[in-house]
């Protein structure tokens, strides 16, 4: 392993300390809704400059790698994303806490994140500066495809109910389009609201569309809010060790995915899981069982999403550029302390990286521990409060969630629209899933197909430069097996019954 | 009973005492909130970042750096004048972006409104391509333009930004068409740089600072070298009279008193000369300029004028 000897300065008391401080802070924010990775490596970045350039990374690295995976908690029990990375945690977390499995999916998530933290970590270690390069071959059109890989999710997730999941997906694409146009710099349907000018930030629309319709059912209906189990132990670490070794094709499949996700600027925790998502969940032997609180899909969005903490900074450490927004704000720590990022980092610098990124392995491992004692006190405090504590308690939270995005009310005043329109959508049969996927994937989609239009016709040929490159065509591939794989499936087993009928 | 009289005396002379100290304590006496009108890990956020550690040195006081992104900055610039007059909230300001948002649209401010008191530095614009470009000088890229218009790509941060007015200035200056790709944001701008997506980039000198020898800088928005980046000329040099960029600086609500105002400016004014600082600034690329709070009026005036015409120009300014 590169670096061994670096190993010794990421294990002083004090940088083991530092970690396992960094990663308890980094899950409870995460845990809150609104309060993000990025907020939190943000918030903590003034108290890193006393610090030694390596102890100041290992912290906000256990911050953000933390952060990353709390989002999972308020995922599973509440049904709302604690960070946007969490989102495709929801699809299967909260309908097994919703049986009575909530337990079970914490411990589960915390595994899967450990081992998506750990592989990314490992990429890091070993193949920076050559994976960097991945992250430059991805231009606007490769994004644009992904972007547009992502949206054929809404189609597997609206199984039974495809119009309605059309129809929000839409709603969602309408929504992103809100406020002054980022390329382009039009303004687009603000109605003259200054508020509006800004847009939907995708964590108000989160927090809106997801969690206030959990809470008015809340109030609306006399059952519990989630099932318990038999036991109330907090963690059920041998059942979930199991159903993980069993799943260990698809936590290492999503993982990769997760760090390839993360070394693309500009995709992100969000995409990274939902890629992971629809790949589990099209290669499950027990497809049926998805959306109905399938373990495995929790393991894939979660390992996926930690995974892109050591993919995301792969370019940040190497190139300069953000995988994902809260590398932007470690290379503005980094920028400050005085360190040039660059190859150059994992050569002359190298005690520096290598001690932080040994630090980022151990805060992952004493995520474990440290993962499982939270997430035991999440989940008996959400499962045993009374409704009449909770309810107020999280409606609290959204507000300040909300508002801490932007330090701006308007952000508040958009999620409680949102909200009350969400809970009314939901009441017609509508989930906030494909709308959120929308709100995410339409600027990327957007930007992307602008900019390649604009290159393209300066290269003389926009048909080209959308479906000749070799990227494209491969992402282009996977959107038409996503798209009729499962037509083709039946179609196969339809033969299949036909020529054994015979 | 005398006794008395004294202690009396000696406490309220003591207290007097303190009252005055404290009505000439130098400001400032407690933190200040410096808020940032963009998100964490940007230009803005690097260079508050870097000054930070020189508050507390020459004042004894902490900042505490708040974000309130939104709008391109206007979330925050348009609440300015509804926060406290005291000097100790202190709010980071942009040019062009504050003389442009009110040209375009009602963005709940406008220019004048604002009162800076202090310029810092600007990060110039510049043209940078890949280090394996086979543009080598400005001199093979406005050529390989002049040959086939609109065919040479630039990528650069946003639409109707300092990257984007660059480009116009420049294609106007040396009488070419090139074709400007917007991005979310210097650092997705540099990807498509370094990716080659784009024949080249429209950014800033730290943007050449940060890529190091990845990319080439052909010609920078300057007066003179800038001292890191002494291979890179200037556009004077080259024949094409463009200085600027993005300035930086500090703004405080309007209703401020002048004396506050001023002690602001001053104490913006010697961090921005602490030798210290202003080769930690320059390291990251950063053009150091003074623009305090008497130069202020002629200051703005000028780029007023200049990003007015330019707006005029560009179909920008609607109102």
């Amino acid at each position: 392993m590169p670096g061994i000897e670096f190993l010794i300065d990421a294990l002083t008391p004090v940088n083991l300390l530092l970690a396992l401080a960094g990663v308890a802070a980094g899950t409870i924010i995460g845990a809150l809704p609104g309060l993000t990775a990025t907020m939190g490596v943000a918030v903590l970045v003034p108290f890193t400059f006393g610090m030694p350039p390596a102890s100041a990374l290992i912290v906000l690295g256990a911050i953000y790698t933390g952060a990353i995976y709390g989002g999972a908690y308020s995922a599973i029990l509440l049904n709302t994303p604690g960070t946007p990375s969490a989102i495709a945690t929801t699809f299967e977390g909260y309908p097994m806490a919703k049986r009575g499995d909530g337990d079970l999916a914490i411990t589960l998530a915390c595994l899967a994140s450990v081992f998506g933290g750990l592989v990314g970590a490992l990429f890091l270690l070993g193949l920076a500066p050559p994976l960097a390069e991945v992250a430059l071959k991805f231009g606007p059109v490769e994004y644009f495809w992904l972007a547009i890989f992502g949206l054929t999710l809404i189609g597997t997730l609206s199984e039974g109910n495809m119009l309605k999941g059309l129809i929000g997906g839409c709603v969602g694409l309408l929504l992103s389009m809100i406020g002054v146009a980022e390329v382009g710099g039009d303004i687009r349907y603000t109605m003259d609201f200054k508020l509006l000018l800004g847009g939907v930030d995708v964590v108000s629309a989160l927090i809106g569309l997801y969690c206030i319709p959990v809470l008015i059912d809340l109030v609306a209906t006399p059952d519990p809010h989630l099932k318990l189990g038999n036991q109330i132990a907090g963690y059920r670490l041998r059942e979930a060790l199991t159903i993980s070794w069993r799943s260990k094709v698809n936590l290492i499949r999503s993982s990769v995915v997760g760090t390839i996700v993360g070394i693309l600027p500009g995709a992100g925790g969000s995409i990274a899981s939902l890629v992971a998502y629809s790949e589990a969940r099209r290669t499950a032997k027990r497809q049926s069982n998805f959306g109905k609180g399938e373990p495995d899909g929790v393991l894939a969005t979660e390992s996926a999403n930690n995974a892109t903490v050591g993919g995301g900074l792969i370019p940040t450490l190497v190139l300069g550029i953000p995988g994902t927004p809260p590398d932007a704000v470690i290379l503005g720590a980094l920028l400050v302390q005085g360190i040039r990022t660059g190859p150059s980092l994992f050569g002359e610098q190298s005690s520096i990286v290598y001690t932080f990124i040994y630090g980022l392995i151990i805060a992952t491992l004493l995520m474990l521990p440290m993962g499982l004692l939270i997430g035991r006190y999440a989940f008996k405090s959400v499962v045993t409060i009374p409704k009449a504590v909770l309810v107020p308690a999280i409606g609290f939270l959204t507000v300040i969630g909300s508002y801490a995005i932007n330090n701006n009310t308007d952000d508040v005043i958009v999620m409680v629209v949102l909200g009350i329109v969400g809970w009314v959508l939901n009441r017609l049969g509508y989930s906030p899933s494909p709308i959120v996927l929308g709100v995410i994937l339409g600027p990327i989609a957007e930007a992307g197909f602008v900019q390649g239009y604009l290159i393209g016709t300066a290269r003389g040929s926009v048909l080209a430069e959308f479906f000749f490159r070799p990227i494209s065509m491969a992402v282009i591939g996977f959107i038409l097996l996503s798209l009729f794989y499962p037509f083709l499936i039946r179609h196969w087993r339809l033969r299949r019954r036909v020529v054994s009928g015979d | 009973m005398k006794k008395t009289t004294k202690l009396i005396t000696a406490v309220l002379g003591l207290f007097g005492g303190l009252v005055a100290a404290l009505a000439i304590a130098a400001y400032p006496d407690k933190t200040i909130g410096y808020i940032i009108a963009f998100g964490p890990g940007g230009e803005s956020d690097v260079s508050a970042r870097l000054q930070e550690p020189f508050f507390k040195k020459f004042t004894g006081q902490n900042i505490a750096i708040q974000y309130k992104p939104g709008a391109g900055g206007a979330a925050t610039w348009s609440q300015l004048n509804g926060m406290p007059a005291d000097g100790y909230t202190i709010v980071g300001t942009n040019i062009p972006h504050v003389i442009l948002q009110p040209l375009e649209k009602d963005v709940g401010y406008e220019t004048a409104d604002l009162a800076n008191v202090y310029w810092f530095h600007y990060t110039p614009d510049s043209i940078m391509v890949p280090a394996d470009s086979p543009y080598k000088t400005l001199k093979d890229l406005v050529e390989a333009a002049k040959k086939a218009p609109g065919t040479i790509t630039f990528s650069g941060s946003g639409t109707n930004s300092s990257n984007h007015l660059a480009q116009q200035r420049f294609d106007k200056l040396a009488g070419i068409k090139t074709t400007y790709v917007p991005f979310k944001g210097t650092g997705a701008s540099n990807t498509a740089l370094l990716g080659k997506q784009v024949t080249g980039s429209w950014g800033y000198t730290t943007v050449q600072m940060m890529l190091g020898e990845k990319a080439r800088c052909l010609a920078a928005a300057m007066e003179k070298r800038h001292p890191k980046i002494p291979d890179c000329p200037t556009f004077k040099e080259l024949g094409y009279d463009l200085v600027g960029g993005a300035y930086r600086g500090i703004a405080v609500p309007k209703s401020t008193p002048d004396n506050v105002k001023k002690a602001v400016s001053d104490l913006i004014g010697k961090i921005n000369k602490d030798p210290e600082f202003i080769s930690k600034m320059e390291e990251n690329g950063f053009a150091m300029v003074d623009v305090s709070l008497s130069e202020m009026p002629k200051f703005m005036d000028q780029m007023r004028k200049l990003y007015t015409g330019l707006a005029v120009d560009m179909g920008i300014k609607k109102r």
